[in-house]
């Protein structure tokens, strides 16, 4: 029997004051911030966000220097980042995020590799400096074909105050103006990756833009030059975007990115249109690209037969009537592949609840793409979006779905306790507390090491994906053994 | 043999803490003590006097040689100076570069793991400036100096940095039981020095141990990198040293929990011995040509 929709806001704002129950006074009083029911009509979720962690509680968060090495910076893939300080961010960070790329690794490409400052002691005390320098003449000897190289600084680089910026600019003026980027991402700084993406944002707003102006003068544009800002390409992701683009008699000049390279940033301020897909990573270099050469940018998504459908046709309004004539052309061409696709997975999962926790678009975005297949959101949260992040959630989430911003371990352990989605999404750190539980799992961060996700051959993928999960037999041999029925 | 005693001497910068403590140490070794010196101050020169040459080896730039501190023997860092006073420098990086304080945790951590306090009567360090951070805190936290002496003078940033020195101790008071052993007073020759070391000592809860008098004869010995002990054992000077030195020999356990004083009360104190005047609220932030 279905509930009211005042029934099922009354439940889960009673779920919330339950989960509250577990914290001290100070605790419980600044979580409940984080933790509403939707209101339809609203201009945000009503949650606070942004916002810093409590001690004593788990958060899935991550640091700024994920935010620029493992986000922003890591998969341009013809640079190579190092990852400057004590050994262990890197070993961490160590293979990117699943962020595809062509290239022979080693020789013109890095992405999968690691490259650190390892910091000893000495380094600490005396400066890491002279030992930067040595590693750029290194990477410039060993790696010749590198067209860049960035240093993402780790906590103690801020901590003992080195100059990276001066060794930098030396390096680069000895290396006839390679381009050398220092990114002050040190893991302390801010209360999420979030700001990593900003100070991410703002180092190639500072050393690529501004430092390479008329680098390229023989590029040649064409009415129909986009770029793809924020699609990192896991599992492939842009490639399926790409296409469709194409498709569309679109020229995508620069991946960010996801398969980019350096040279493509460098060209991307001559496209005529940025088209933005991670708003939260990438929000900050398209408004400057806006700002200071004129180009406009449009969010897009890309997950989901409907989403694009929007999504396309809003792309081409940019565009003259052949490109808006070649989208429909498009949508229609893979309408009855995607069909096709419903047809075959809708009757097993229609009217599965979906509970959703992730990081910068996906609590969002994948929601369409859901409810493509009969299925339904009803808890969703960010771990690092901000207010506008949220104002954006309300054009994806129904009236009364839980909503919980930064959510914590118990919080998030309680609330699937209580609903009892058939299917949560979230992150590997996520994956085994749920399973365990008995309740199916996808990785949404890295597509479980499956995808493309993204474009109408991702949605295929998808689809098959979150029906492996759901209607695996597994979850009906699983026993509790110590449980007598 | 007695139990390790373990001292410190923090004061403001170039108020004289390096002078006074090796001279002070050097009347202690002609007591019969065997002592220790360790110097943390990344200029390093503060077993110079003793040495009769500026220590080259610090324990950071060996380490920095060899690759880390754990590829260092206590051998090479320590080095043996008048009546066998052992010293050894922390040293550390150039200024406006890399992390001091952290070098300073680095260098004392070799010397316990190392057994360099093993056989001497007195271990002493020599700390530079004011306590900028928790590096510099590493002499009077947990099981290292019992005793802080801080060097002042009559000098307003002196006493200012005194009683900044004191917050540091009564930080580290309670949970490594470090005390505040007095005040030495290096004589600058300002006005009623003598009776302000008294009055701020009793403010903060401690005593002015020794008021070393001014004496160009300090600066004779410094010349000749010696101490004044050596130099000439005979002036008066080196009395006034042998004299701290007993004092503080004989204050063993009779260090108190300093109770710094906040920059309205040491104002006060400036202004009750008619060193300051007082101050006029109107004038504050008016230039000479406003005033005027």
């Amino acid at each position: 029997m279905s509930m009211t929709i005042d029934e099922k806001k009354a439940q889960n704002a009673a779920l919330i004051e339950e989960v509250l129950k577990a914290y001290p006074e100070k605790t419980a009083k600044k979580r409940a911030k984080h933790l509403n029911v939707h209101e339809e009509g609203k201009p945000d979720c009503g949650v606070k966000s942004n916002i810093k962690s409590l001690p004593g509680v788990m958060t899935i968060r991550g640091c700024a220097y994920a935010g620029s090495k493992g986000v922003v910076w890591g998969p341009i893939k013809d640079m190579i980042h190092i990852s400057h300080g004590p050994v262990g961010c890197g070993q961490y960070s160590w293979a990117a995020r699943r962020n595809y790329y062509i290239g022979v690794t080693g020789v013109d490409t890095f992405v999968t590799m690691q490259f650190t400052s390892d910091f000893q002691e000495k380094d600490i005390v005396f400066g890491g400096d002279k030992k930067l320098e040595v590693i750029m003449d290194e990477i410039q000897n060993l790696f010749p074909l590198n067209k860049g190289i960035t240093v993402q600084s780790e906590c103690p680089i801020g901590l003992i105050g080195d100059d990276i910026e001066a060794v930098s600019k030396k390096k680069s003026k000895q290396y006839d103006g390679h381009t050398i980027v220092p990114v002050r991402c040190e893991g302390f700084r801010g209360v999420s990756q979030s700001l990593g993406h900003h100070i991410a944002n703002d180092a190639i707003r500072d050393w690529v833009f501004d430092k390479t102006e008329d680098k390229r003068p023989d590029f040649v544009s064409t009415p129909y030059d986009v770029a793809i800002i924020g699609d990192y390409n896991i599992g492939g992701d842009a490639w399926s975007s790409r296409i469709l683009l194409e498709e569309m008699g679109l020229r995508v000049i620069a991946q960010w990115s996801g398969d980019g390279t350096i040279a493509e940033l460098e060209n991307t301020p001559k496209a005529k249109l940025n088209v933005l897909h991670c708003y939260r990573s990438m929000n900050y270099i398209s408004r400057h690209m806006e700002e200071k050469y004129g180009v406009p940018w449009v969010e897009y998504n890309f997950f989901g037969p409907t989403k694009i459908e929007e999504s396309l046709r809003e792309i081409a309004a940019h565009f003259d009537d052949t490109i808006k004539a070649n989208a429909e052309k498009v949508i229609a061409k893979y309408k009855p592949l995607m069909q096709a696709v419903i047809d075959k997975y809708r009757p097993r999962l229609e009217g599965k609840k979906v509970m959703l926790f992730v990081g910068g678009l996906r609590p969002r975005h994948v929601i369409g793409a859901y409810e493509d297949l009969g299925m339904e959101v009803v808890g969703t949260g960010y771990e690092f979006g901000h207010n506008d992040d949220y104002q954006r959630t309300t054009h994806y989430v129904k009236d009364g779905t839980l909503i919980y911003d930064d959510v914590t371990g118990h919080e998030f352990e309680k609330f699937v306790e209580k609903v009892k989605p058939d299917l949560v999404g979230s992150g590997i750190k996520e994956k085994y507390v749920f399973q365990k539980m008995g309740v199916p799992f996808r990785q949404m961060h890295s597509w479980d090491y499956s995808g493309p996700y993204h474009g109408y051959d991702g949605f295929a993928i998808f689809a098959r994906d979150m029906d492996m999960a759901i209607s695996s037999p597994i979850w009906g041999l699983s026993k509790t053994p110590w449980k007598t029925k | 043999m007695a139990k390790l005693r373990q001292i410190a001497f923090y004061g403001k910068g170039g108020i004289g803490k390096s002078t006074t403590s090796q001279n002070t140490l050097a009347a202690l070794s002609d007591l019969g003590q065997k002592i220790l010196i360790v110097g943390c101050d990344p200029k390093a020169d503060s077993t110079r006097l003793i040495l009769h040459a500026k220590a080259q080896d610090t324990i950071l730039s060996l380490a920095a040689e060899a690759g880390s501190v754990e590829d260092l023997e206590l051998e090479d860092v320590m080095k043996i100076g008048y009546k066998d006073i052992r010293c050894v420098e922390s040293g550390g990086p150039e200024p406006g570069v890399g992390c001091a304080g952290r070098g300073v945790i680095t260098s004392i951590n070799f010397l316990e793991e190392n057994g360099a306090y093993d056989g001497v009567d007195y271990v002493s360090y020599d700390v530079l400036g004011d306590v900028v951070c928790g590096g510099f805190a590493m002499p009077i936290r947990e099981n290292k100096a019992q005793e802080i002496y801080i060097v002042m003078s009559g000098e307003m940033m002196a006493m200012y940095a005194a009683n900044n020195i004191s917050k540091g101790i009564l930080k580290y008071a309670n949970s490594g039981g470090v005390r505040l052993g007095g005040l030495v007073c290096n004589e600058r020759q300002t006005d009623k020095e003598l009776e302000l070391a008294e009055s701020l000592a009793k403010m903060l809860g401690s005593r002015l141990i020794h008021f070393v008098p001014r004496d160009n004869i300090v600066q004779h010995a410094e010349l000749r990198r010696m101490t004044v002990l050596e130099y000439a054992p005979d002036s008066k000077q080196a009395g006034e040293y042998r004299t701290l030195a007993e004092k503080i020999h004989a204050n063993a356990g009779n260090g108190t929990i300093p109770t710094p004083i906040t920059m309205d009360q040491l104002e006060d104190l400036l202004m009750e011995h008619g060193i300051m005047k007082q101050i006029d609220e109107s004038q504050v932030g008016k230039k000479a040509t406003e005033v005027a």
